[in-house]
């Protein structure tokens, strides 16, 4: 039993490495981060969710081949300040009883040279999905992949402040999104 | 009796009665606004709020400079101890002219709200976001006011039985337009 075990790891071993490229599966959700930054009468607020999931498999020797998957629980939101944590969860904002989650589904991944890529997808947030077009960078770091990026979401598009809130006067219509990835391989994983 | 009536000078006048209306603007928003349920408008007055006092402590640096550099005209004659309660009552609205606006922009910092003066000119952060220390600056700065509020009343009763009942030049000499 015990050395089937072992056997059955090794050769797991040995397929990963006969693939010779790494790909990148396991995302450290502890070193991950979620973050984005609104503008409040030209402030600059920042904040993050502190609660997603997401699935990367991207190989560094393929990247368009990437795909990923990210799903954010929009209830863990740290929007600056206790105040607006309560109020964006309500109905005009995120409506979180309705709609818990957002979802961001990639359809592809273009490399733009260099350590430079491009994530191409469909976000949906509150039952309203649209096109998103997201620049990273991707680096390894020891043994993991280190992915960065960012993009400015339009939070009109997916009714995100409803009511007197559509007011983009007093919350600029563009909210800065930024993550950071960490994911480890995948052969790490069999362990 | 010819120096009893020289008036304060046109920018210490100008200086005096600006700050005077954006205290007299100030004031009463920072109160109505602190109570609102989170709103665009609560945003809004925040900001203009904010505006206000910055333009205060603007102001605030030449027109301290210009009194340090400046003799004000003679005080009229009053009691000594009038006269002292009149030079204590001016200074410590010149301290709390520009510790409120102070206190208001640290306490700014403090709650992760940077101030962008006039949206647009962002105001650097002297301390960094903390919750404890937002909640105690904001305490700090809503004593300030209510001792800012009692001076600015006793400089005004001040100001008013100089003209009512001593019927001297006190107040004449610091209005606009006057002769």
């Amino acid at each position: 039993m015990k050395i089937r075990h072992i056997a059955l790891s090794a050769a797991a071993l040995l397929l990963a490495g006969a693939a010779q490229a790494v790909e990148f599966k396991q995302v450290d959700t502890t070193k991950s981060s979620l973050a984005f930054s609104s503008k409040q009468m030209g402030v600059p607020v920042p904040g993050s969710f502190k609660k997603f999931t997401t699935q990367i498999a991207f190989d560094p020797a393929k990247p368009t081949a990437a795909s990923t998957t990210l799903e954010i629980d929009l209830a863990s939101i740290d929007a600056g300040s206790k105040d607006a944590n309560d109020e964006v969860v309500g109905k005009q904002w995120f409506n979180v009883k309705a709609f818990p989650t957002a979802k961001f589904v990639s359809s592809g991944v273009k490399a733009l040279g260099g350590n430079r890529y491009e994530a191409l997808g469909k976000m949906t947030i509150k039952g309203q999905t649209r096109d998103i077009v997201a620049p990273f960078t991707f680096k390894q770091d020891g043994a993991n992949g280190v992915f960065d990026g960012g993009f400015v979401l339009k939070r009109m598009d997916f009714n995100i402040g409803e009511g007197p809130w559509a007011d983009v006067s007093a919350v600029a219509n563009e909210i800065e999104i930024k993550f950071h990835v960490v994911a480890a391989p995948a052969a790490a994983a069999k362990k | 009796m010819s120096s009893y009536t020289q008036r304060y000078s046109g920018p210490a006048i100008a200086a005096h009665w600006l700050i005077a209306l954006l205290i007299l603007a100030a004031f009463p928003l920072g109160l109505y606004m602190s109570d609102l349920p989170l709103s665009p408008n609560k945003l809004k007055l925040y900001s203009y709020h904010k505006w206000i006092g910055m333009t205060v402590l603007l102001l605030f640096v030449p027109r301290l400079l210009w009194r340090l550099t400046h003799t004000p005209p003679k005080a009229l004659p009053m009691p000594a101890w009038q006269h002292k309660i009149a030079e204590g009552t001016h200074h410590l609205l010149y301290l709390l002219m520009f510790l409120v606006p102070l206190s208001g922009w640290l306490m700014s910092s403090a709650k992760g709200f940077q101030v962008v003066y006039f949206g647009v000119l962002p105001i650097p952060d002297l301390i960094g976001k903390s919750e404890e220390l937002g909640e105690l600056l904001k305490e700090v700065h809503e004593a300030l006011n209510w001792g800012l509020f009692g001076l600015v009343g006793l400089h005004v009763a001040g100001a008013l039985k100089h003209h009512i009942i001593d019927r001297d030049s006190t107040l004449r000499r610091m209005l606009p337009f006057g002769k």
